[in-house]
């Protein structure tokens, strides 16, 4: 009898059985995709090296800058001189974003025309909004780029030009402002990067 | 039914006794001895053959790099060194696979190049085509990776702004590549992981590929410079194309000496120009990875220069650099599309009419031009006069890249109109040779 099984076919059941262990195998597939994917993820490590850092401002002199670290960037801090400070509204025609519109730029706090706490202290992340390089510091006015230049940074890769207070300028590949990244000065002569009195 | 024959004949032995479990005798005759190729092979015809050769070495090399380089931040900058140094003829083995890596670029372009002068992807030919382009993708991410290893400066701000052209994709950018860097930025995750896809994941699906290239061949056949199909010509007796020889002996053969000029071309330059001039290897590459310095002048090894001009050449769009990250997207993935843009009648440029020739010829210009301005900094010939209006105060390069842009495009977007509107002349029925 055994050899009349074929004629007896029961289609309706094979692709009711085809169709489940193929739903379930895609499920297993899509299921183990999770932690394959995720093991790619930034590790616990690397997010716990993210903690804020103290910074000794005092040995800034006006007119110059340091440049510090957190996570793993490079940030500046920069004593704005009083003719800079000046300077910093010839700059506002020139601009893309003179205003300060885009918000993810800068934390309320620093939502003003220097961009700062203290007004001649500027702290920026030296990272490109273009792709991510690192502007190079070309604090003095004119020299090198131009006539009409009132002292900023300038990115090797692209050529985005940024003024002293990290705006961007229209006409740079780069969209929007450098970032002012959370900070708060616990006394005169120390900044934290990396935490603000609202979080 | 030949093959059954063919095997009876080899009178037993090993042979025999492998073609029994292994059809190794079927396989030298389908592909070697009986495979037919046109006759009329020129110059052109090298470059697939070189290109497998390249291939090779790049995997023996890469091997044998593998068991002195060390996949860490803070070590692998002086295992590169070590190898250069104290490793037994590591200065070779090393230089060979920097050097191999940008001849693999040059043999893979002049093979591109004699496809679309010789219309070979055309049907029945596009899925070979197709196989190629993503061979060719895949040698781009091959390229991009192993530049992260040596972990010199180059490395590291080229890595750095390739990832953040992922940043760039609308919603799912900066998440995307928060996820290829595995870190808040380059870093060691960065680097272990490059070495895993550089080794493991591309090296085999390369390998998958070529496969595919080579089977989508055999069952297709070459094409030839004169775009005609040998096996329209057969002769009546033995069913073999009129035109066509065994590959093996004779193009084997005319393929060593193609094998022998470029290993002398390659020697030479691995023995007196291995860093070209900074075009193979570039001098800021000496310096270990600084993340808080950019270079004052960073650009990609030459064979990315012309899509990394197109990137340069595109202004940001509502405050968005996306614009420009798709358009160099596009100036690569668009090959993909050729055999469905070329419209012409005939395969092969020798019976396209001229308005085809000069497309090409200004396709070939476009990417000689945005290739060398992209290995400049955007002001090398400095601005436009102010007083000139529109582009007074542009730096002229990104002008002339902009106007190539465009050119580089047009040769794709208006090829259904110029190819199929472009005169033909008459395509003979056989192949010619001198």
């Amino acid at each position: 009898m055994a050899n009349h099984q074929d004629d007896k076919i029961d289609k309706k059941k094979r692709s009711f059985l085809i169709a489940a262990t193929t739903v379930t195998g895609a499920i297993g597939a899509g299921a183990i995709a999770v932690p394959f994917l995720s093991s790619m993820t930034p590790s616990e490590r690397a997010k716990a090296a993210g903690a804020p850092v103290e910074v000794d401002i005092s040995k800034i002199e006006a007119g110059s800058m340091i440049t510090t670290e957190w996570r793993g960037q490079p940030v500046w801090i920069i004593n704005r001189s009083k003719a800079m400070l000046d300077d910093l509204k010839k700059n506002d025609l020139n601009l893309s974003d003179p205003n300060l519109d885009v918000i993810s730029q800068q934390p309320n706090y620093c939502k003003n025309a220097t961009r700062s706490l203290k007004p001649n202290l500027v702290v920026l992340v030296g990272i490109c909004t273009h792709l991510g390089c690192s502007p190079s510091a070309k604090l003095q006015t004119q020299g090198d780029m131009g006539e009409n230049w009132n002292g900023g940074f300038f990115c090797p890769c692209h050529g985005s030009r940024f003024d002293l207070a990290g705006r961007v300028f229209k006409g740079s590949p780069a969209p929007i402002n450098l970032v002012v990244p959370p900070h708060k000065y616990i006394n005169d002569n120390t900044l934290l990067i990396g935490e603000d009195n609202k979080g | 039914m030949k093959i059954e024959t063919k095997i009876k004949k080899n009178k037993g032995g090993l042979m025999a006794w492998v073609d029994e479990r292994f059809p190794l005798s079927s396989l030298i005759t389908n592909h070697l001895t009986e495979y037919y190729a046109p006759k009329n092979f020129n110059f052109w015809y090298f470059f697939g053959a070189l290109a497998l050769l390249t291939l090779v070495l790049q995997l023996i090399t890469g091997l044998l790099l593998t068991m002195h380089y060390k996949p860490d931040a803070e070590l692998a900058f002086a295992s590169v060194e070590y190898i250069m140094r104290d490793v037994s003829f590591g200065w070779l083995i090393r230089y060979m696979h920097s050097t191999g890596a940008s001849l693999f670029f040059v043999v893979i372009y002049l093979h591109m190049f004699k496809s679309l002068i010789y219309g070979s992807y055309k049907n029945p030919r596009e899925l070979l085509w197709l196989f190629g382009v993503a061979i060719f993708l895949c040698l781009m991410g091959e390229a991009f990776f192993g530049y992260l290893l040596p972990w010199g400066q180059m490395s590291y701000w080229g890595a750095q702004v390739i990832v953040n052209l992922f940043s760039t994709i609308p919603f799912i950018g900066p998440d995307l590549s928060e996820w290829l860097r595995g870190d808040y930025l380059v870093s060691d995750a960065t680097l272990n992981r490059f070495f895993a896809f550089h080794v493991i994941a591309l090296p085999i699906a390369l390998l998958g590929l070529v496969f595919f290239h080579l089977v989508a061949l055999h069952e297709v056949g070459s094409n030839n410079p004169d775009g005609v199909d040998i096996k329209k010509n057969l002769d009546k007796k033995t069913s073999i194309p009129l035109d066509g020889i065994p590959f093996h002996p004779y193009y084997t053969v005319k393929d060593l000496i193609g094998v022998s000029v470029f290993l002398i071309v390659f020697a030479l330059i691995i023995f007196y120009l291995p860093e070209m001039g900074g075009y193979f290897l570039e001098a800021n590459n000496f310096i270990p990875a600084d993340p808080l310095k950019t270079p004052a002048h960073i650009a990609p090894v030459w064979y990315f220069t012309p899509y990394y001009s197109i990137l340069r050449a595109v202004p940001p769009i509502f405050n968005s650099q996306f614009p420009g990250v798709a358009a160099m997207g596009l100036s690569v993935l668009v090959f993909a599309f050729i055999p469905w843009l070329d419209r012409s009648k005939v395969r092969s440029i020798r019976y396209k009419g001229d308005l085809f020739k000069r497309w090409i010829a200004l396709f070939v210009v476009s990417f000689f031009v945005l290739g060398y301005l992209g290995t400049e900094p955007s002001n090398v010939w400095g601005q436009f006069s102010n007083a000139i209006p529109l582009i007074g105060g542009i730096d002229k390069a990104t002008v002339v890249a902009r106007i190539f842009t465009v050119t580089y495009f047009l040769f794709f977007a208006l090829m259904p109109y110029y190819s199929r509107k472009s005169k033909t002349l008459p395509v003979p029925s056989r192949v010619t040779y001198k």
